[in-house]
């Protein structure tokens, strides 16, 4: 296998790898890069363990090729956390004890990531709908759905809390 | 295995004709990865079509929509004015998969996947959609019913890719809709489905209609006996009966874990009648 060579953005910082023609993106992400936070459930597309973003478009990376990444901007779970302070997503999850084994988890915020970026105040079954690609053999769902909701409430509290400062300073 | 991500449609064809390996192509990935890393085959070559420009973008002309092959379905979801002309096709296209999925797979994958089971191409059909297939001889533009000639086959020769996906404009007074049975709400195969494009004349009379079914044979089948069925009626309940009963007649399934042969066939005529309910009523029809 010859190799290609990849420059590309992962959370916001630039990247260079250069990896076989025929692997994944995810295993790039894992095996080169160290970001370990994706995990590989099925290989398949059907778990979303492997849940990142591609310009922000929520895809499977098991299921892209790392050499695709050229140019454009990735986004996994270890972009989440900013100065060291949890997301909502996260701390929501720790609260709802919205994890087991948490192999899932990372795919799980990823996804909830994408979906409250598009839509800020989801119904339950939005949540379930837009969560349908990520498998969970622990927890039966229930509490990451009503995670994803708590934090959605907390981030709509925040952007309100922003707005008011910056009407304030004006 | 070595990785090209040409910047045109010809350079793709061109790379494709001379490999003298394995070549594939790839869109969105969703099925050739998952064959890839099953070792279902072992590409020598895989050309990647998202970069090039004519395949990235959903274009409105005069005479309908050219969508570019690259273009993953989610986009496909968010464009109004594709949902607002083309309901049925659209709907089909966000049936594909999780949202993960939506984010790379595309209707030109799906049609050239080659699945009985592949979920926008019965709507694409039933719309009269079109292939624009380019290959080392040019470019030329084949009714999607055409691309594929049994389950993962399909008509293109060496160098040939498929550039674009065309949609006409809907005839004024028309409506389409397409429907699925899997056995959960997500994330499955069709067991069967049904895509219909109906044209109302006076009075609400079907005056043209096209029915297409899936995973009820080796291809995706147009059903003429199935339009004629309902054509100059207003989808009474006699003319639902016979779309029911001559789709069922059109069914050649296989039995296997998602369904029987019977239950294939019962339930593609049941969602051929819902679909074309749904047609009628977006065609503006009471
Ligand atoms: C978890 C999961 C769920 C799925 N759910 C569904 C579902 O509900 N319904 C459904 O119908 N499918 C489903 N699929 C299958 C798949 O997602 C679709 O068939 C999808 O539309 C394929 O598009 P793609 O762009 O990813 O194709 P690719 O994987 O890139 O390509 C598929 C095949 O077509 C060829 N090809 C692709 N584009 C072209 C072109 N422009 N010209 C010529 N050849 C081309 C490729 O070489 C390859 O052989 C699912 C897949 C997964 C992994
Ligand atoms: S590992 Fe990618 S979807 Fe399961
Ligand atoms: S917490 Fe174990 S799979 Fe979800």
């Amino acid at each position: 296998m010859s190799g290609v060579h990849v420059s590309t953005t992962v959370n916001g910082d630039a990247v260079e790898f250069v990896c076989p023609a025929g692997e994944t993106l995810l295993d790039v992400l894992r095996d080169r890069l160290g970001l370990t936070g994706a995990k590989e459930g099925c290989g398949t597309g059907d778990c979303g363990a492997c849940s990142v973003t591609i310009d922000g478009q929520l895809v499977c990376s098991c299921l892209v090729l790392g050499a695709e990444a050229q140019g454009r901007e990735i986004g996994t779970v270890e972009g989440l956390a900013r100065d060291g302070e949890l997301h909502p997503l996260q701390e929501q999850f720790i609260s709802h004890a919205a994890l087991q084994c948490g192999i899932c988890t990372p795919g799980f915020l990823v996804a909830s990531k994408a979906l409250l970026d598009n839509n800020p105040n989801p119904s339950e079954e939005e949540i379930r709908y837009a969560l349908a690609g990520n498998l969970c053999r622990c927890t039966g769902y229930d509490k990451i759905v009503r995670a994803v909701g708590a934090a959605a409430k907390d981030l709509a509290r925040e952007a309100k809390k922003t707005k008011a400062k910056t009407k304030k300073r004006k | 295995m070595r990785y090209e991500a040409p910047t045109t449609t010809k350079e793709a064809a061109k790379l494709l004709a001379k490999e003298k390996g394995a070549a594939h192509l790839l869109a969105g990935g969703t099925d050739l990865l998952v064959r890839m890393k099953g070792g279902f085959i072992e590409p020598d070559l895989v050309v990647d079509i998202k970069r090039i420009p004519a395949t990235q973008s959903i274009q409105k002309t005069a005479s309908g929509f050219t969508i570019g092959a690259g273009v993953s379905c989610a986009s496909v979801g968010r464009d109004k004015g594709l949902g607002k002309a083309w309901p049925g096709v659209v709907e089909a296209a966000m049936l594909i998969g999780s949202d993960q999925i939506q984010g790379r797979c595309t209707m030109a994958g799906n049609l050239c996947n080659a699945s009985p089971a592949a979920d926008s191409v019965p709507a694409m059909v039933a719309a009269r959609a079109k292939a624009v297939v380019v290959g080392p001889k040019g470019k030329r533009t084949v009714p999607v019913e055409k691309i594929v000639t049994g389950p993962g086959a399909t008509s293109l020769k060496k160098g040939e890719l498929v550039e674009a996906i065309k949609l006409p404009k809907p005839e004024a007074r028309s409506g389409d809709a397409y429907l699925r049975f899997i056995p959960r709400t997500e994330m499955d195969i069709a067991v069967c489905s049904a895509g219909v494009n109906l044209t109302l004349g006076a009075g609400g009379v079907v005056k043209k209609a096209r029915v297409a079914l899936g995973a009820v044979a080796p291809t995706v089948v147009l059903v003429p006996a199935a339009a004629r069925a309902i054509v100059g009626t207003k989808l009474d309940d006699a003319a639902l009966e016979k779309l029911a009963k001559t789709c069922e007649a059109a069914c050649n399934p296989i039995d296997d874990k998602r369904g029987t042969v019977e239950f294939r066939t019962q339930v593609a005529g049941v969602l051929a009648k819902r679909a074309a309910k749904i047609a009628y009523q977006r065609a503006g029809g009471k």
